[in-house]
C-alpha cells in the first residue's frame, strides 16, 4: 500500500509553544485513522500540518507524496480538511458559499448542489451563514468538504455540535468514503463512536504520537 | 480553472459580500462624509479656502476611507477562517489578489464618486478638464487598490493589523496622494498639461504594484 | 512555493573577531578625526556661520541611512533568491534597516537644527527633507513588520519581501516629491546659493565626515549583527527545553 504520509522528529509552533514536539507518523493509503488524546496535545496542528496550512518548524514530512518543507501547497487540492471553523462567509448563503467552495477547488457548481442535498441543507439553501446554528454550520463544514472529492479527508471533531441525525449521515458517508480506498484520519473526542468506524489509533499526547494496538 | 475565471470568482464573491453587508454604503460612506464636513469646520469655509485646497481634502478622505474598505477585504477572511479555505481550495496566489484588488478598486470607485460630489457641493468646486479628473482618478485608483491589497495581506492575521496597516499603507501612498492632488489641481485651474506628468506617475505606480503584487501576494497569503 | 529551511550552523558574526575590533578603533579614531575638524580645523561659512558645521554631521548620516537602506534591500534579494538563501541575509537585512532608521532620524533632526538660524524655521518643504521623512516612515512600516513573531522562516520571507516592496516606494517618492517642490513654488527656501561649492578645509572636513559615518555603520552592523545571532541561539534553546518539557522528557 503506498505511503500517504511520513513525519518524523516533526515540530509545530503556535506562536512560541511547540505544539507539535517532534512528533513521528507514518500512515499507509486507505482506512479510517482515529487520533485521540486530551485537549491541547497537539491534534488540531497536527492536522493543519498534514493540511499544509501551517510549516514545519523542524523535522521532516510528507504527505502524499509532496515535501512538507519545500512545497505545502500542490497536495491540497487532494485533501479537505474539516476544522472547528467553516471557512463558510457569514454573508454569503448556504448555497453560496457550497459553490463559491466547488469553484474555488475547480470543482462544478453542481457539486454544491448535491453535497447540500446529501447534508440535508436544501432546506437552508437561502439561508445566510450568520443565521445558522451550530450544527448547521457542523453538516455546512462538512458538505464543503465531501464536495472536494478528497483522497485524504482529514477531520477534526467532526460530530461536535451534530444532532443525531446528522451524526448518522456523517458516518454513513464516512463509510462510504472508507469503502472506495480513501484515506481519512479523524481527532475525535467521541472515542465510542469513532472507534467503531475507525481501523487504527494513534494516541496524540504532548506533541507526539503513540500508536495504540487494537484488539 | 483559469486565471480569468478565477480572478472572476473571488472579485464576485468580495462584491456580493459588500452588496450583502452594505459596509461600504452604510459605514465607510458616512465616515467619509462627516471628514468632509469636519474639514469645513478646520478651515474657514467663507474665505475660499474650502474650494482651493479642495483636491487635497479630497484625496486625504480618499485615502482614509480606503484604509478601512481594505482592511475590510481582508477582515471578512479571518472570520470562520475563510482564509484558509481559500489556501486550502488551492486557488493561484494572483489570482486572489488581482481578485481583490478588483473589488476594492470597485469599492473605492463608488466612494470618490459619492465623495468628489459632496466636495464639488459642499466646498463650492467649478469643475473643468473632466477627461483629466477622469484619467487621474482612474490610475490612482488601480494604484491604491493595487498597494492597499498588497498591504492589506501583510497585515492581515497579525496582531494589530488595525494598527500596522495605516502605519504601512501611508507612507507607501504618500506619492499617490501628492500626485493625485496636483493633477487634480492643475485639471481644476484649467490647466491640463500640467497635469498628465502626475497621471503618468501614478500610472506607473499602479503598474509597478500591481505587477509586484502578482508576485509577492501568494507567499505572504501563505504565511501567518 | 518553496520552502528550503535556513541554515543554523552559519556565521555567528559579520567580521572576524580581528578585523571587527580594528574598525572599531578606526571609527574611534575618524570620530576624533571629525570632532577636531568639524569644530576647530574648519572655518565658520561666511553665510551660514557656526550653523553650517552641522552638515559634517547631517550629510555624512544621510549618507549612511541611504548605504544602509541599499543594503537591508540588497539582503532582503539575497534572501529572496534561492540559491543565496540563508539566515544570515535575514540578519543583515533587519540589522541594516535598524541603524539606517537611526541615521534617517539623526538627518532629520540635523537638518531641522540647522534650518532654523539658516532659513529661520525648524521645517522647510525642501524636496530632500521631505524625502527622507517619507523614507523614515517607510522603514518604521518594515520595522514594525519585522517585530510581528512569527515562525523563524515565516517572518524572514515576510521581511524580505516587505523591505523590497518598501524600496520600489523610495524612487516613487523621490521623483514625486521632486516634482512637486519645483514644478509648483519655484522659489523654495533650499537655495542653491545657500549653498556654495565646498573647498579646502570643509571639503576635506565632510568626507573624513563621511569615512567616520561609514565606519560607524560598519562597527555598529557588526554589533547588532552579533546580537540578533545570539537572540536567536536563545530562542532556540528556550524552544529545544520547551519541546522537552512538552514530550514528557523523551528525546
Amino acid at each position: 500500500m503506498p505511503n500517504v504520509l511520513k513525519l518524523r522528529e516533526a515540530v509545530c509552533l503556535l506562536g512560541r509553544f511547540p505544539a507539535l514536539a517532534g512528533l513521528d507518523l507514518d500512515l499507509d493509503a486507505g482506512g479510517i485513522t482515529l487520533l485521540s488524546g486530551p485537549n491541547g496535545a497537539g491534534k488540531t496542528t497536527l492536522l493543519r500540518l498534514l493540511a499544509g496550512l501551517v510549516p514545519l518548524h523542524s523535522g521532516t514530512g510528507s504527505v502524499l507524496g509532496f515535501d512538507l518543507n519545500t512545497d505545502r501547497v500542490s497536495h491540497r487540492r487532494r485533501l479537505a480538511l474539516v476544522g472547528h471553523d467553516t471557512f463558510c462567509y457569514d454573508d454569503l448563503t448556504v448555497r453560496e458559499n457550497l459553490i463559491f467552495s466547488a469553484k474555488a477547488s475547480g470543482r462544478k457548481a453542481a457539486i454544491g448542489e448535491s453535497t447540500m442535498e446529501r447534508l440535508g441543507l436544501s432546506h437552508v439553501a437561502g439561508v445566510l451563514h450568520s443565521r445558522l446554528s451550530a450544527g448547521q454550520r457542523r453538516r455546512l463544514a462538512l458538505a464543503a468538504a465531501f464536495g472536494r472529492d478528497p483522497e485524504l479527508l482529514l477531520l477534526d471533531e467532526p460530530h461536535a455540535g451534530l444532532d443525531a441525525e446528522g451524526r448518522e449521515i456523517l458516518d454513513e458517508i464516512l463509510r462510504e468514503t472508507d469503502a472506495t480506498g480513501r484515506t481519512v484520519i479523524i481527532a475525535s473526542h467521541e472515542l465510542e463512536r469513532t472507534r467503531a468506524l475507525s481501523n487504527r489509533e494513534f494516541s496524540i499526547r504532548g506533541g507526539r504520537a503513540y500508536l495504540i494496538e487494537q484488539a | 480553472m483559469n486565471a480569468f475565471s478565477e480572478i472572476k470568482l473571488i472579485a464576485g464573491k468580495d462584491l456580493r459580500i459588500e452588496m450583502r453587508s452594505r459596509i461600504l454604503l452604510s459605514q465607510v460612506l458616512p465616515f467619509g462624509a462627516i471628514v468632509v464636513l469636519l474639514f469645513a469646520f478646520a478651515l474657514d469655509p467663507d474665505r475660499g479656502i474650502l474650494a482651493r485646497v479642495a483636491p487635497g481634502l479630497f484625496w486625504i478622505t480618499v485615502l482614509l476611507a480606503a484604509l478601512l474598505a481594505i482592511g475590510r477585504a481582508f477582515s471578512i477572511e479571518q472570520q470562520h477562517g475563510a482564509r484558509d479555505g481559500l489556501r486550502l481550495a488551492g486557488l493561484d496566489g494572483s489570482s486572489v489578489f488581482i481578485g481583490k484588488a478588483i473589488a476594492i478598486a470597485v469599492q473605492l470607485a463608488i466612494l470618490e464618486a459619492v465623495l468628489g460630489l459632496t466636495v464639488v457641493v459642499l466646498y463650492g468646486v467649478e469643475v473643468h478638464g473632466v477627461v483629466v479628473l477622469l484619467a487621474t482618478a482612474s490610475a490612482a485608483t488601480i494604484g491604491l487598490a493595487a498597494a492597499g491589497t498588497l498591504y492589506g495581506v501583510l497585515a492581515a492575521g497579525l496582531r494589530a493589523r488595525e494598527t500596522l496597516l495605516p502605519l504601512l499603507l501611508l507612507p507607501v501612498l504618500a506619492p499617490v496622494m501628492l500626485g493625485a492632488t496636483r493633477a487634480f489641481e492643475d485639471g481644476l485651474e484649467g490647466v491640463p498639461g500640467n497635469a498628465w506628468p502626475w497621471v503618468a506617475l501614478l500610472t506607473v505606480f499602479a503598474l509597478l504594484y500591481t505587477g509586484v503584487g502578482m508576485l509577492a501576494f501568494g507567499p505572504l497569503w501563505e504565511d501567518t | 512555493m518553496s520552502e528550503k529551511r535556513q541554515n543554523r550552523d552559519d556565521r555567528s558574526a559579520l567580521l572576524p573577531r580581528a578585523v571587527g575590533r580594528v574598525v572599531d578603533a578606526l571609527t574611534l579614531i575618524s570620530i576624533g578625526a571629525l570632532t577636531f575638524f568639524g569644530l576647530w580645523a574648519s572655518p565658520a561659512d561666511v553665510v551660514q556661520g557656526d550653523a553650517q558645521r552641522i552638515m559634517y554631521l547631517h550629510v555624512p548620516a544621510a549618507w549612511a541611512a541611504y548605504v544602509a537602506f541599499g543594503i537591508t534591500t540588497l539582503a532582503s534579494l539575497l534572501w529572496l533568491w534561492p540559491r543565496t538563501r540563508s539566515a544570515v541575509w535575514d540578519r543583515v537585512a533587519g540589522a541594516s534597516a535598524e541603524i539606517g532608521l537611526i541615521f534617517t532620524g539623526l538627518t532629520l533632526l540635523l537638518g531641522s537644527l540647522w534650518g532654523r538660524p539658516v532659513w529661520g524655521v525648524w521645517w522647510a518643504w525642501d524636496a530632500r527633507l521631505v524625502s527622507t521623512a517619507v523614507l523614515f516612515f517607510l522603514y518604521l512600516g518594515y520595522l514594525a513588520i519585522r517585530a510581528v513573531p512569527a515562525e523563524p522562516i515565516v517572518r524572514a520571507r515576510r521581511s524580505a519581501i516587505t523591505a523590497v516592496i518598501v524600496f520600489i516606494d523610495v524612487p516613487i517618492v523621490h521623483f514625486s516629491v521632486d516634482w512637486w517642490r519645483t514644478l509648483h513654488q519655484k522659489a523654495t527656501v533650499f537655495n542653491p546659493e545657500l549653498n556654495p561649492e565646498i573647498e579646502g578645509v570643509m571639503a576635506l572636513t565632510l568626507w573624513i565626515g563621511v569615512v567616520a559615518f561609514t565606519l560607524l555603520y560598519v562597527s555598529l552592523m557588526n554589533r547588532r549583527y552579533q546580537l540578533a545571532y545570539l537572540e536567536e541561539g536563545l530562542e532556540e534553546t528556550a524552544l529545544d527545553a520547551a519541546i522537552l518539557q512538552r514530550s514528557g522528557g523523551v528525546k
